[in-house]
């Protein structure tokens, strides 16, 4: 019997042979990350030592730079225990960038490798042909044993294929599956995504859809690995790694070809990110800000789009432009390029890497009544601030033609 | 130690209730200096604002599809402080079943649980057979429960994986 990608990373991870979706397996994990308060577990039970420090990365993102006392408290803590518990994999404000960003680009991630990770964007690493799931408390687990129990996941396969039109990206694939199956089909599955649509999108495409693959419930979600990988990991990886595809006859409990050609640039309408439609359907909706940026929009191709859209034009004097690229890399080589200078030049505020405003927590929280078009991955009732402010979802080039028109705008028409 | 048995009056939600709704990224988590039950008073403070300071100890809450999706922020530890003892939904999103029964939250699904509810009901649920009774209504459902020798249930049953590390001695 064949096996998916995410069985086959399970089985090695587990000394097996064999995996079938259904049983309980215990796993070696090839990299995690700890919070103050997984550390403040650790102390707890009184454990000195992490069972690999080298495997720990740790980065504060959520409130980047701290915003209030009590939040400084939490990271001036966790430098303490970085420190106590031997983990060099820490990266300081202005070496930093959101988690799901600033792991790959320091080489952290790779092919064929299990990743457990606080946060539930971790599906992210599926991008590099990982195995990645979120987790949180069992994170001290992890810290302790160097393993975690999973019970081995159904697979459910997309197929994607059609040429991608001008102005949609990756996040438009990822919203046209959350709309047409819904936040809950992947409920404890993996999900592989293949097909020719996949093998000619760019990886930071790739890696927004993993990336919001949380939001139709992934356990985990993982592609192929192909040139654009290899190229990307080299010179930030010497480790060996050894790439997995799925088996011919692999077993999937669904399967869904989704055709992309001839597709509209999508909108998550609020408070779901399943409540999609095309953009000239809601064409006209009032915006007083805008977003570009996040672990699921924050990268260079992101802010070349946006750059690319508002050349020569203006910011709607009603509306703020808020560009937050996912890391300092990122943020440098969008400022080398170029796009900075454009897109201040238009009115645009460039601020930093911190998942900020997207989790309501600094830097562009909404007031009650206002209205924010976003590259991030959730609009929830009450998620970038007021319970009486609203959040579409779109890619940058849709939330780059808002921002200009002060309305929700086709970029095919800007 | 978390009993097979619990009893509880009932609250009712409907789907897709995220973490983002109990445990609130401008209030709850952006604010570590906030005591648990401070924090705990923001639970559902954008759907349903007056709810938390009515649950009392041993409440019980029933809900549709997707329940605790989004954020993996331990939002399980806000619905304990505020005293809920159990949770039965049609789905249950897999990072917040995960916190659930690592913080020792016991959480069921049963599909149609809704239907078989009022809210104000009294449930009893057996979180080892999956058997959900209304006792104000007489009527029996059958929920999915953990396989008995399970890593989850394992944990549950020490009631969390402190509690569970502690009794493995491997620390």
């Amino acid at each position: 019997m064949g096996m998916t990608m995410v069985e086959k990373i399970l089985a090695t991870h587990s000394g097996r042979d064999q995996v079938v979706p259904g049983e309980y397996v215990w796993a070696k994990i090839d990299e995690t990350n700890a919070m103050t308060d997984t550390f403040e577990d650790l102390e707890r039970l009184g454990v000195k030592k992490v069972w690999d420090p080298d495997k720990v990365y740790c980065v504060s993102d959520h409130s980047a730079p701290p915003a209030n006392i009590g939040t400084a408290e939490e990271v001036r803590k966790l430098r303490e225990y970085i420190k106590k518990y031997k983990i060099k994999n820490w990266f300081e404000y202005g070496r930093h960038g959101i988690v799901h960003q600033i792991n790959p680009e320091m080489g952290f991630v790779r092919p064929g490798e299990l990743i457990a990770m606080i946060d539930s964007h971790s599906t992210t690493y599926g991008a590099f042909n990982a195995a990645s799931c979120a987790i949180y408390m069992d994170a001290v687990y992890v810290l302790i044993t160097g393993k975690l129990w999973f019970k081995v996941p159904e697979t459910i396969r997309f197929d994607i294929c059609g040429k991608l039109p001008e102005f949609c990206m990756g996040k438009d694939i990822i919203l046209k599956i959350a709309g047409l199956y819904g936040t809950d089909i992947a409920i404890y599955k993996a999900v592989e995504f293949m097909g020719p649509t996949i093998k000619d999108l760019s990886l930071s495409g790739r890696w927004t859809i993993c990336n919001m693959a949380a939001e139709i419930g992934s356990k985990f979600a993982i592609m192929e690995a192909d040139e654009k990988v290899f190229d990307f990991l080299k010179g930030r990886t010497d480790k060996p790694y050894i790439p997995v595809s799925p088996d011919p006859d692999a077993a999937y409990c669904q399967r869904y070809t989704v055709d992309v050609t001839n597709m509209s640039p999508m909108v998550a309408c609020p408070h779901d990110p399943s409540n999609v439609k095309p953009v000239e359907e809601v064409k006209g909706i009032k915006i007083q800000q805008a977003l570009v940026g996040s672990c699921t929009n924050g990268r260079l191709e992101d802010f070349e789009m946006a750059a690319r859209i508002i050349k020569g034009k203006k910011v709607h004097p009603d509306v703020r432009l808020l560009v937050i690229p996912a890391s300092m890399e990122v943020w440098r080589a969008a400022m080398h390029a170029g796009y900075f200078d454009t897109l201040t030049e238009a009115g645009a505020l460039i601020c930093h890497p911190t998942c900020g405003p997207c989790a309501g927590q600094h830097l562009g929280v909404l007031a009650s009544g206002e209205r924010c078009i976003s590259t991030t991955n959730r609009n929830f009732q009450g998620r970038m601030g007021s319970p009486q402010s609203e959040v579409y979802l779109a890619n940058p080039a849709t939330v780059t033609a808002s921002a200009i028109a002060g309305q929700i705008a086709d970029p095919r028409e800007a | 130690m978390i009993s097979n048995i619990i009893t509880g009056k009932v609250w009712k939600f409907s789907d897709n209730i995220s973490t983002d709704l109990i445990m609130p990224g401008f209030a709850a988590l952006s604010r570590p200096d906030l005591s648990p039950e401070e924090a705990a008073q923001y639970c559902m403070y954008s759907n349903r604002p007056d709810w938390a300071a009515m649950v009392q100890k041993g409440d019980v809450i029933i809900a549709g599809k997707n329940f605790g999706c989004g954020s993996s922020r331990p939002a399980s530890r806000i619905l304990k402080t505020l005293g809920i003892d159990l949770v039965v939904a049609e789905s249950i999103a897999r990072i917040f079943f995960r916190n659930s029964i690592n913080l020792g939250l016991p959480v069921l699904t049963c599909l149609n649980i809704l239907d078989a509810f009022d809210e104000g009901d009294i449930i009893e649920a057996n979180i080892s057979t999956g058997e959900i009774k209304n006792l104000t209504s007489g009527k029996t459902i059958l929920g999915e429960a953990l396989p008995e020798d399970s890593p989850p249930m394992e944990i549950l049953r020490a009631g969390g994986i402190i509690p569970m590390l502690e009794n493995e001695k491997c620390i």
